[in-house]
Parts: C-alpha cells; sequence; structure tokens
C-alpha cells in the first residue's frame, strides 16, 4: 500500500504528473475574484469564504479525471486488480494520494489567499479547520466519481456531473464553518455535520468505488 | 495449484464468444491458446485471471495464485525501468528486481525512463514484471509482440525456468516459443449465436 502511495506521490511530482494544476486554478480564481467583483473591501471579506471554498471544490475537480484514468489507459488498473491489494485499498490510497498532492495544498495556500480576500482575522483559523476537514471528503467522492467513468474516454464531462451533487453537502457546511469563524458565529454545528460527512465518506465511499470499479473493468 | 476450467462460457460486451471450454492447468506445465482474431481469447484470460465474470462455468485455483499480463505493460514513462519494477515487487510483497531485470537483459537499462524505451524493450520490461511477482500461474496475452527473436528466446528461457520451478503458464500467442507446451485451439468452442427467444406476443 505504501508503495501504491509513493508510486502516485512520485508520478505526481514529476514532469507532466499534474502537481500543482489545482493550486494553480485556485490561485487563478481567488486572485481574479476582487478584480471582478470590485475593490469594495467590506463586500469582499463577505463573500470570501464562499469564493474559497468554492475556488478549492473547483480545484479538487479539475484534477479527478487524472485520478483513475492514467492507470486504466496504461493497463495497470488491471494488473493492480490482480494484485494480492484488494481494490478496496487501492482506491483508498488513490484518494489519499490525491488529497496529498491537491487538497492538503490547497488547505496550506487558502490562508494566504484569504488575504487577497479581506478575509476577517478571526476567520483564518475556521477557515484552514474547515478545508482541512471538508477536503478529505471531496477526494474520496471524487474518486468515487473516477472509478464510475473510468472506461469512458473524455469521461470528465460525465464525472463532473455526477460528483457536483456529491460535493454539495461538503461545500454547504464547509462554507458555513468558514464563513460563521470569519463573522465570530458560533461554528459547531456546521463544523460537526461537515465532520460527519467526512467521515462517513472516507468510511463508505472506497466500498463503492472498489464495486464500480469492477464491474468497469469488467 | 492445479488451475482448472470446467465447461467455461465467456462474453465480451454481452455476446457469448466461447462455450464449453475445459482444461486443466498443472504445475510444471505450460498451455498455449491459438485461435484467429476475435475468438475471444484475451476475453477468456481476462476471465480466468479474475476480471471478468464467466457466463457460466467455473475457473478453480487461479485466486491469488495468477500473475497477468495483458497487451499493454501497465508502464509509467516517468518511472525508470527499476523504479517500475521495484512498485510491482513490492505490491506484491516482494523485494529484489535484479533477478528480473538480469532474465530479460535490462541491467543495462535499469535507470533509463521507461517513456525513453523502444516498444520491444518495454515490452521485455513488462514481461520482467512476471518474474517480480512471485506467482505461480502466469496468464499472458500475445507476449512476444514487437520481441525480436532474441528476446522471444530470453522469453522462453524465462517460462521454462519458471515452469521448472514447479510454476504453471497460460499462454495465448501465435508464434511457436519452442516450449514443450500443450496447445489448444480455441476455435471449436466458438458460441453459437444466441437463439431469438424474446419475441414479444404484445405487439400482436
Amino acid at each position: 500500500m505504501i508503495a501504491l502511495l509513493l508510486r502516485d506521490l512520485k508520478l505526481a511530482f514529476r514532469a507532466g504528473g499534474g502537481f500543482g494544476l489545482g493550486l494553480a486554478f485556485f490561485l487563478i480564481v481567488t486572485v481574479m475574484v476582487p478584480f471582478s467583483v470590485g475593490p469594495q473591501s467590506e463586500l469582499l471579506s463577505r463573500i470570501a469564504p464562499g469564493v474559497l471554498w468554492l475556488g478549492a471544490l473547483l480545484a479538487c475537480l479539475l484534477s479527478l479525471d487524472r485520478l483513475l484514468a492514467l492507470d486504466w489507459e496504461d493497463g495497470s488498473l488491471d494488473l493492480l486488480a490482480t494484485a494480492p491489494l484488494p481494490l478496496e485499498s487501492t482506491v483508498t490510497i488513490k484518494a489519499l494520494a490525491h488529497w496529498i498532492t491537491t487538497g492538503l495544498p490547497l488547505v496550506l495556500a487558502a490562508p494566504v489567499l484569504g488575504v487577497l480576500l479581506n478575509l476577517p482575522v478571526q476567520g483564518f483559523l475556521w477557515l484552514v479547520i474547515s478545508l482541512l476537514l471538508g477536503t478529505p471528503a471531496l477526494s474520496v467522492i471524487g474518486t468515487f466519481g473516477a472509478a464510475l467513468t473510468v472506461g469512458l474516454k473524455r469521461g470528465g464531462l460525465l464525472m463532473s456531473l455526477l460528483v457536483m451533487p456529491l460535493y454539495v453537502p461538503t461545500l454547504i457546511f464547509g462554507s458555513e464553518v468558514a464563513r460563521r469563524g470569519a463573522e465570530g458565529m458560533a461554528v459547531q454545528t456546521p463544523l460537526l455535520l461537515l465532520a460527519g460527512i467526512s467521515a462517513a465518506s472516507i468510511a463508505l465511499l472506497p466500498f463503492a468505488s472498489a464495486a464500480v470499479l469492477r464491474v468497469n473493468l469488467r | 495449484m492445479t488451475l482448472t476450467v470446467t465447461d467455461l462460457g465467456v462474453a465480451r460486451g454481452g455476446i457469448p464468444v466461447l462455450e464449453g471450454l475445459s482444461f486443466a492447468l498443472e504445475p510444471g506445465k505450460a498451455l498455449i491458446l491459438r485461435g484467429p482474431n476475435g475468438i475471444g481469447k484475451t476475453t477468456l484470460l481476462r476471465t480466468v485471471a479474475g476480471l471478468q465474470l464467466p457466463l457460466k462455468g467455473r475457473v478453480e485455483g487461479a485466486e491469488d495464485k495468477i500473475a497477468y499480463a495483458a497487451h499493454s505493460d501497465g508502464l509509467k514513462p516517468t518511472l525508470t525501468v527499476a523504479e517500475n519494477l521495484m512498485f510491482w515487487a513490492s505490491v506484491f510483497g516482494r523485494n529484489g528486481i535484479e533477478q528480473a531485470l538480469d532474465g530479460f537483459d535490462l541491467q543495462t537499462l535499469r535507470d533509463r525512463q521507461a517513456g525513453a524505451l523502444s516498444a520491444g524493450q518495454k515490452r521485455r520490461l513488462g514481461l520482467s514484471r512476471m518474474l517480480v511477482t512471485g506467482r505461480p500461474i502466469w496468464i499472458m496475452d500475445e507476449p512476444t509482440v514487437s520481441l525480436d527473436v532474441n528476446s522471444v528466446e530470453m522469453f522462453a528461457d524465462a517460462v521454462r525456468s519458471h515452469l521448472g520451478q514447479g510454476g504453471s503458464a497460460l499462454i495465448a500467442t501465435h508464434i511457436d516459443l519452442g516450449l514443450e507446451a500443450d496447445v489448444l485451439d480455441v476455435g471449436p468452442y466458438k458460441a453459437k449465436p444466441p437463439e431469438i427467444d424474446d419475441f414479444d406476443g404484445g405487439f400482436l
């Protein structure tokens, strides 16, 4: 399992591996928002949590279609399916690698980009916490979407449409935590719901992903 | 560790291609599959490898025993030859790739990126993966595609020594590998077209 994780990380960091794609997209979105909304610092700080969360979500979505498709194209998914590693752990590792190369950089970059959007000082901590709790769910749900569309050429469109509704709860509660944090309100309820969504997706979705992957490999 | 296939029927894309296949593959033996293009050799191998379900019949003794080599080698172009092999070795819980590198004459290429290899060299790397799996039953689909005469000989030697160690091999190929192996022509097992029995009286 460690070998698969290390291989995926190595592949992501080498040339053409796609590391930084999500991060660059996130950067572009948050840098461009002040230009498109206008330089009203009050308005910006009100929409900052939502924009940051939306940017992070779209950045995650952008890198999903490479998650399993590359392994499917070069045949290594077939070989992994016949390896001693159960497919459930294969997809879990894949999701973890995706989170480390996409989700984690977003979490780390978010406070820096928060400055650009005039995020209130008390909101930074909750923004980072909400992203830290929410992005693993985005990766796991995304892996499920990637598994559903793995055999399709250019399956990115279908996958985005399938994954989008599944992302909604995470987005709602994640940005709610960040918003309430920024406005200095109590965050406990949305925070617990966000954590619950993440915990449930991490616990259950790998089984669903492995099951649809088995069907798609046939 | 005998691989037993009983009355197997396989389908590709929902259409039955082969039916009524039975054979047994004992340790130390090799079985060569022959048959025209499109007859269903790949489908049969994928079914035996457990990648798809049989239409009917049973495959026994394959669970966690097989190493499968498909048309594509599953190589990552940005990893080196040694890194590719080491990955598969650790996935199969083994270490030591030297034997595999020696067996397919890859020592001089070990630090080269797999993307910079020629088609034949890639194939050799893909085949050397079988040596690092440590699995007793090799299932190989057209292993000699894009190999030159020397490499085919190298491959045949690898299979021979694998058989000598009590392993077995199920190989679909069109060329003569010079192995002492049974040959199974799957042509006669071609599935008959399904009878059309979905006539819907409700439309009358």
